[in-house]
């Protein structure tokens, strides 16, 4: 039911077509709402975040964060090749999937990447990205606390994932012990990848929330093959010294 | 989030390399992107081999800073990009303060992000620039074991000194002109141009 639900909301998301506007305050036309969420999020990255990760960094050793990273790089590479199988991109497709059938098979399940070793790249895709790539555009920019940034298409895209996820197959979601350990070992390996480098943020940006907004925007934007931040970022100031 | 924190990582090493890579001379026969390596080389052996460095001295990274970057950067271009429209509106004494305190923040970032660098290795681009090109893009990746490659592009301008001289780093497409745009716009709406420099100034002033 959620899925058959999941898939008349991203065609609605479609529909609307909410293409970028070319500037980054303008793909937020929920501001107050995010900023008030922002407001949230920011204690709880420093006091409920922050202590997981140097709990988690703290009790696990290097070679283990090493494995659950890849353990879960694997499931997203399953997902950036069905993604870029969709969009049309073969090879990058074709590199997705050879590297989770490497992985999967010698690298133990996802554990041991092997794959990057033998210099097969990522594709990086993702649902979002499909769903840019079918027309859906960044507008409207949503931020979620302890998720962080995101879009309502990337979000859409997400959702979409984790009900896809092999996570969230009978086989593990049965096993309620297991499921929740390997979603907690998830969600400490996603923020530890790189919640310290928010001190590199605090001391460029000048509004957190803008610079947060701008980086997550243009990424997204730069990923998907879209250059109408950066036109407009030149086409309204002339060369005159 | 996973990745925009992945990306800001990066963002000041790459700062770093990349202003450091950009003395280039017009008149010299190399080409661009075969400078811009060569002289990347020659940076990364001066981190990797100067302990003081690597220990993060302030003063001996502050000294690199002064002798290899900050001739390499068009900070007023910087500055102007970074304001939009809003740079006709300032005054110049204020277009002289925002550009210093643009700068200075900007050092800052480099100061701190130097001493961050690991075994990257700073793959830079064939580039296509023509001769007679006054404003070109010089593209790079850096690679670091066990994650994914992230492309960093200078956009350099040719200065009347036949100097070319960085006026923008865009790292995994996000450019650092650009996002100080939207940080310097949001202060002006909030505020003012002036409004805008105190907080840099203050910002500038707090702690390293």
């Amino acid at each position: 039911m959620i899925r058959v639900w999941l898939m008349g909301a991203t065609f609605l998301l479609l529909a609307a077509g909410c293409a970028s506007t070319g500037s980054l305050a303008e793909d937020d036309p929920l501001e107050p709402v995010n900023r008030a969420m922002f407001t949230i999020h920011q204690p709880l990255e420093t006091y409920v975040m922050r202590p997981i990760v140097d709990v988690y960094e703290v009790i696990t050793p290097t070679v283990g964060q090493r494995i659950i990273a890849n353990f879960f790089n694997n499931i997203d590479d399953l997902f950036s090749g069905v993604s870029g199988l969709l969009q049309g991109k073969l090879d990058s497709a074709g590199h997705d999937f050879g590297r989770v059938i490497v992985n999967t098979s010698f690298g133990l399940g996802g554990m041991i990447d092997f794959a990057s070793d033998a210099d097969i790249p990522r594709g990086n895709q993702d649902f979002g990205l499909l769903l840019a790539h079918w027309g859906a555009g960044p507008r409207p920019y949503l931020f979620i606390p302890v998720m962080g940034p995101t879009t309502l298409r990337d979000g859409a895209g997400m959702i979409g994932q984790t009900y896809a996820s092999p996570m969230s197959w009978r086989m593990i979601d049965e096993h309620v012990a297991l499921r929740n350990t390997l979603q907690g070992l998830g969600i400490a390996n996603a923020m530890s990848s790189g919640i310290k480098t928010l001190d590199t943020l605090d001391r460029i940006a000048l509004d957190r929330y803008t610079f947060i907004r701008s980086a997550y925007l243009q990424r997204r934007a730069y990923q998907a093959d879209d250059d109408s931040y950066q036109r407009a970022a030149f086409e309204d100031f002339d060369e005159e010294e | 989030m996973k990745q925009i924190l992945v990306m800001t990582r990066f963002f000041g090493v790459a700062l770093v390399l990349g202003a450091l890579s950009l003395p280039i001379s017009a008149q010299t026969p190399e080409t661009p992107d075969a400078q811009v390596q060569r002289i990347v080389n020659e940076v990364i052996e001066i981190i990797r081999t100067d302990p003081k460095v690597q220990a993060g001295d302030v003063k001996r990274v502050r000294e690199l800073l002064d002798d290899k970057l900050l001739p390499h950067f068009d900070f007023k271009r910087m500055t102007m990009l970074a304001m939009g429209r809003n740079w006709r509106v300032a005054s110049p004494e204020q277009q002289t303060a925002l550009v210093e305190q643009f700068k200075t923040l900007l050092i800052r970032t480099y100061s701190g992000a130097l001493s961050q660098y690991k075994d990257d290795k700073i793959d830079v681009k064939p580039s296509r620039a023509r001769p007679d090109d006054k404003d070109i893009t010089v593209r790079s990746e850096v690679i670091r074991k066990g994650e994914s490659p992230v492309s960093v592009d200078y956009s350099l301008v040719l200065g009347s000194d036949g100097q070319w001289r960085c006026y923008d780093v865009i790292v995994g497409g996000v450019s650092l002109v650009t996002n100080y745009r939207d940080d310097f716009n949001q202060q002006v709406k909030n505020g003012s141009i002036d409004g805008l420099i105190k907080t840099l100034t203050d910002k500038n002033q707090g702690g390293a």
